[in-house]
């Protein structure tokens, strides 16, 4: 089942956090990470993003359907962590690139992936894209009831 | 040279037949002394007359207002013998002379000046002074003295230049030279006229550093298209028109002017300039007072107040404002257009302000009032006071536009005290937070704080924890006291900003930890 599975937070003035979201593979048990790859393709890398100015210029954009990582577990299983946002990268969290236990323990605060930050513009529209946590709940039980 | 002499006699006629009237003249003979255009128009039409037709008397220095007004009778009588010598060769165009004509003519319709096209006309007369008096007592001003400013139309410059260059001409086939320097300003001798009447009528003296200003714009609309010929003749002078305003700006102009040849000039512009059917106007009269500072201290009491109003989308998202409340009532008293309002730092909405308060300076546009005892500032102070409980002002004062910089100036160097209330998701005892106390000189890294990062640049910011104190309150409450360096983000210092600042309290305790108040003195 290879839905996308993500939750982002807006943290207010349309910056947003993106972080694996509960039902996450990799936040199951029995899972240990043990990298994180920024290195998305021969020419990309999320690390090397730099930004300047208010305006953040120079930033690599990203369409939903962009990677930001990939994630490798101890199982060998390997995940693509997507934007699912439009909008600039400002940075990607190096500390789980050192650390990254730090994903599992801490998924929505310091273990979070990447902060973007969409176009003025298409800033509204991406809130109401989200899902609320009550949203999200119902969609995950809904997923559960139909697969089983 | 303070008045005319014999070897201006030629340039005096010259002006005089082509319609450039007495002051304009007098301003051409490079005629330096103040008093002699203050005198009454029509004297100085009759001096200068009398003073052309007095060409068989001594050449040295003929003071031409002593002239006895007995004689001029006997002289007028003698004109039927007089045009003949007074007619020059070399004058352009041959214009009748009109002084040779009974008083009649004198009495009939003034010609407007070919020069000046009024300004030192009709607009150095009693009645126009008494417009301009009428216009700032209206106003209702409060001031010790005035700056007059004067706009002239463009096409000013370009006949001065023409008339120059038609007096040049004559002067030079007399073997004497013309300096442009030697030439009075029109704006000059239309000052030496103006402000000894305006300071009479006003009560209060001319002062070009003064504060109070009264401006007058002057146009021509019968001759605004002057100018247009310098912009075939000199096209890199003239700037793309922003807005609706015109490309021909007085500065435009006169950079033309002295770029042009003479023999362009010539080509395209009459010498000497064509008499105007109607005089200048005085578009607009308008008052401005020099701005006013008032300094202070303020206290904020209210979590719910933004420094200045907070709009978004034209919908106001909290009522009132730090500078607002303190604004509103300096306005009304020192009855201003509009303020300016800056503060050493600042504080979030829901960050209260207390101890000696934060210094900030307010400035105020185009006051009408501008004195104001120590008393009635004190008394200005207790009305804001009085009028909110949310804020508190203190020291309040008049001060010079300078202080604003020295306010701004220690901004960085400050050390701020702060107290926090801080709660923890574990639990803590007293002897958890005990060793806080002991950290000196916390060298922080901060980065841009996510609730800020969508209108700043992403950043690193090294700051310094001087000193903490901790107040224990219960098992997920305690109160943190802090010195710190100016510009640190506190409430990223106690909650981490996940992560992005390192290292923070929820990394020393190794809780997860907020904020839930901060204060600061």
């Amino acid at each position: 089942f290879s839905q996308i599975q993500h939750n982002n937070f807006i943290s207010c003035c349309r910056i947003c956090v993106i972080t694996l979201a509960e039902a996450h593979p990799l936040l199951q048990n029995g899972k240990t990470i043990t990298s994180v790859n920024y290195q998305i393709s021969a020419n990309c890398s999320r690390l090397q993003n730099k930004v300047s100015g208010k305006s953040k210029r120079g930033a690599q954009f990203l369409t939903e359907l962009a990677p930001l990582c990939r994630i490798s577990s101890s199982d060998g299983e390997e995940y693509t962590i997507y934007s699912c946002i439009r909008g600039r990268l400002i940075e990607v969290n190096e500390n789980i690139l050192s650390n990254p236990a730090l994903l599992q323990e801490k998924p929505s605060t310091e273990g979070y992936i990447a902060v973007v930050l969409p176009k003025f513009e298409e800033s509204k529209s991406v809130t109401q894209g989200l899902l609320t946590q009550k949203e999200y709940e119902e969609v995950l039980l809904k997923r559960l009831n139909s697969s089983s | 040279m303070s008045s005319l002499t014999e070897k201006d006699r030629p340039v005096v006629q010259l002006l005089m037949n082509t319609s450039t009237c007495p002051r304009c003249i007098l301003r051409f003979c490079g005629v330096g002394s103040q008093e002699l255009y203050r005198r009454p128009y029509k004297d100085l039409m009759k001096d200068l007359k009398e003073f052309l037709k007095n060409n068989e008397e001594k050449e040295d220095t003929v003071c031409f207002d002593v002239v006895d007004p007995p004689c001029k009778r006997i002289r007028l009588e003698h004109t039927e013998e007089g045009p003949d010598d007074l007619n020059h060769n070399g004058t352009l165009q041959q214009i009748p002379l009109a002084d040779d004509e009974n008083t009649a003519t004198e009495n009939s319709a003034v010609k407007i000046c070919n020069v000046c096209l009024g300004i030192l006309q009709e607009f150095c007369e009693a009645d126009f002074v008494k417009k301009v008096c009428r216009k700032v007592n209206s106003a209702d001003y409060q001031f010790t003295s005035f700056v007059f400013s004067v706009s002239l139309p463009p096409q000013l410059s370009v006949r001065e230049r023409a008339a120059w260059l038609l007096v040049k001409q004559e002067t030079g086939k007399l073997g004497l030279s013309l300096s442009k320097d030697d030439i009075v300003q029109l704006k000059e001798a239309y000052k030496w006229i103006i402000h000894p009447q305006l300071s009479e009528e006003l009560g209060v003296p001319a002062d070009g550093k003064g504060l109070f200003e009264v401006s007058v714009v002057f146009a021509h609309p019968e001759t605004e298209d002057e100018c247009r010929f310098l912009a075939t003749a000199c096209p890199d002078c003239f700037k793309p028109a922003k807005n609706k305003q015109s490309v021909f700006t007085r500065m435009a102009v006169i950079k033309a002017l002295e770029k042009i040849k003479e023999e362009d000039f010539l080509k395209h512009f009459p010498c000497p300039p064509s008499s105007p059917k109607n005089l200048c106007v005085a578009l607009e009269i308008q008052c401005n007072n020099g701005a006013i500072f008032v300094a202070g201290r303020y206290n904020k009491y209210s979590r719910n107040l933004p420094q200045t109003p907070w709009i978004i989308d034209g919908e106001r998202k909290l009522e009132s404002s730090v500078e607002e409340l303190i604004s509103e009532h300096l306005m009304a008293e020192f009855k201003a257009d509009s303020f300016n309002f800056s503060s050493s730092g600042r504080e979030d909405v829901d960050v209260r302000t207390l101890g000696n308060g934060r210094p900030f300076a307010i400035e105020l546009v185009n006051p009408r009032r501008i004195r104001f005892t120590a008393e009635e500032m004190k008394g200005l102070q207790q009305t804001i006071n009085n009028s909110s409980d949310k804020i508190q002002v203190r020291d309040l004062q008049l001060v010079t536009r300078s202080a604003i910089g020295r306010m701004k100036e220690g901004e960085e160097e400050k050390t701020k005290t702060y107290s926090a209330l801080i709660w923890t998701d574990k639990a803590i005892q007293k002897e958890d937070i005990a060793f806080l106390d002991d950290i000196k000189e916390l060298k922080l890294d901060q980065k841009t704080p996510l609730r800020v990062l969508h209108r700043r640049p992403l950043a690193v910011r090294y700051r310094i924890i001087h000193t903490m104190k901790s107040e224990y309150i219960d098992e997920h409450h305690f109160r943190l006291h802090l010195k710190t360096q100016a510009g640190t983000y506190i409430k990223e210092f106690v909650h981490g900003d996940f992560g992005r600042t390192k290292p923070n309290i929820g990394s020393l305790l190794n809780r997860t930890t907020d904020i839930l108040e901060l204060d600061v003195e």
